[in-house]
């Protein structure tokens, strides 16, 4: 069973997505715990894409075939995963900023936190301080997350948090920041409750700040 | 072709630090040696500074016009900098970066082209989502030049940037970009296409191979300026090249005098 897994991590990372899920059915038809393959395979895997992006050894395009092939294997296990397995670590809502319509990031930082095992919930891009409101009040999540990709935009962000705040949702939610223009300094003076400088970390603060 | 050049830009962190210390020297080194590398405009983006985007804007066409003589291309997210920086410009026909097709940015860009009878930087982007197939930009395009040529823009002061999205998260990216200047150039004879060329390489290595290549496949399809680092020399090589290649140089002679003057190197 440990060396299934193993090879879906591995073809995960690699970003091959047939073999990915090709290796997924068997191993289910083997009967192997779906919920393990999410933990050990998909999950180690995006980490293990994750810590190789930061370092430099991967490129963009890395972290998409990889990303692709895990949303492909996760389609396959989804309907399996019962009980424990089945309930999401933690809910976040993300969006790219008012003003702003670059996605990739926030792609990325998506696909990352449902392999991670979240419940994300996508507003899209040029998403307005309201739209967050809106999303927040209805859909209670853990976490605000939003990027802006050029240095007009990063302002949008300031504007959102000021109106959770005016709202009262400000307590009810950690708000994660990121993008280019953006550092840990910006996110600190907007109130910010963390920067995320790529995917990985984002994930891994939410992982943090989620219990 | 015609070249802006985009290195006094806030998104890099040395300019960003001279203009928190309002420091003149960086902004005055590098607006010498895009001149000297042969830019036709100088870009100047004094980025995103809340409440002094005017005054630094407006610092940075100062700075530069006092040594170099080159027009000024003024890039501003904030159109009320630009329109406070026009009037303290002394070259004739500057160049704005950038107008589109968002309400807000049109109406408050279009007047002041209008008024000082600048060329413009057009962007093929909308209200909604980006605009990444070739029929999509070509379309935005096309609302564009109808719209300004109607309002009085003529169309030789126009350079529509159909926009390159990195192909490292789709690899049609370019080709949708290149198609989309064969488009609009066979559409609109007379109108200029631009584009920059940093973004299509986002996230890979050797960037600046993939931008130079890219450069040489825009310039097939006809793209005649480009906003690009001059002083990058295998760069400004491959664009000599590729002019003298697609027929824009005779007898080769821009080719030559810049391999004589030492400015390009195989």
């Amino acid at each position: 069973m440990a060396s299934e897994i193993d090879t879906i991590k591995d073809l995960v990372i690699r970003g091959k997505r047939k073999e990915s899920v090709e290796e997924t059915r068997k191993a289910l038809a083997a009967g192997v715990d779906p919920s393990v393959i999410m933990k050990d395979g998909l999950i180690a895997a995006m980490s293990v894409v994750g810590q190789k992006f930061s370092s430099g050894e991967f490129f963009l395009p890395h972290m998409m075939i990889a990303a692709r092939a895990m949303t492909e294997v996760v389609e396959v296990i989804k309907p399996l995963l019962v009980g424990e397995a089945a309930e999401k670590k933690g809910k976040a809502v993300i969006g790219t900023v008012a003003g702003d319509f670059h996605d990739i990031g926030k792609n990325i930082v998506k696909m990352m936190l449902e392999g991670g095992g979240y419940e994300v919930i996508d507003l899209g891009v040029d998403v307005d301080p309201d739209k967050f409101i809106t999303a927040v009040k209805a859909e209670s999540p853990d976490f605000v997350l939003m990027s802006a990709l050029i240095t007009l935009t990063m302002e949008s962000a300031r504007r959102t948090i000021e109106a959770l705040r005016s709202a009262g949702l400000r307590e009810k939610v950690k708000v994660g920041v990121g993008g280019a223009p953006l550092t840990q300094k910006f996110a600190d003076e907007i109130g910010a409750d963390f920067y995320g400088a790529d995917a990985y970390e984002c994930v891994q603060a939410c992982n943090r700040l989620v219990h | 072709m015609l070249i802006v050049a985009e290195r006094i830009n806030a998104s890099r962190k040395a300019i960003r630090a001279a203009l928190e210390r309002m420091d003149p020297a960086p902004i005055e080194e590098e607006a010498r040696a895009q001149d000297a590398a042969g830019a036709t405009y100088i870009d100047v983006n004094g980025g995103t500074f809340p409440g002094r985007e005017a005054e630094l804007l407006c610092w940075l066409v100062d700075i530069v016009q006092a040594v170099t003589s080159r027009p000024l291309c003024l890039d501003s997210s904030d159109p009320d900098a630009i329109a406070a920086a026009l009037p303290r410009v002394k070259t004739s026909s500057p160049m704005i970066n950038s107008i589109n097709l968002e309400a807000d940015r049109y109406a408050r860009i279009l007047p002041l082209a209008l008024e000082h009878r600048t060329k413009l930087i057009a962007l093929c982007q909308g209200e909604g989502a980006l605009a990444s197939t070739a029929a999509q930009k070509i379309d935005l395009a096309a609302g564009l030049i109808e719209r300004l040529t109607g309002a009085g823009i003529p169309l030789d002061d126009i350079y529509v940037d159909p926009l390159v999205f990195p192909l490292g998260t789709d690899h049609q990216s370019a080709q949708a970009t290149i198609a989309a200047i064969g488009g609009i150039m066979a559409r609109f004879p007379g109108v200029h296409t631009i584009c920059g060329l940093t973004n299509v390489s986002h996230g890979l290595p050797l960037r600046r191979l993939v931008n130079r290549t890219f450069l040489v496949g825009a310039m097939s399809a006809g793209m005649d300026a480009a906003i690009l680092d001059p002083t990058d020399r295998d760069l400004m090589s491959a664009l000599y090249a590729a002019r003298a290649v697609y027929g824009h140089d005779e007898y080769c002679m821009e080719l030559i005098e810049a391999f004589r003057d030492g400015t390009i190197t195989a």
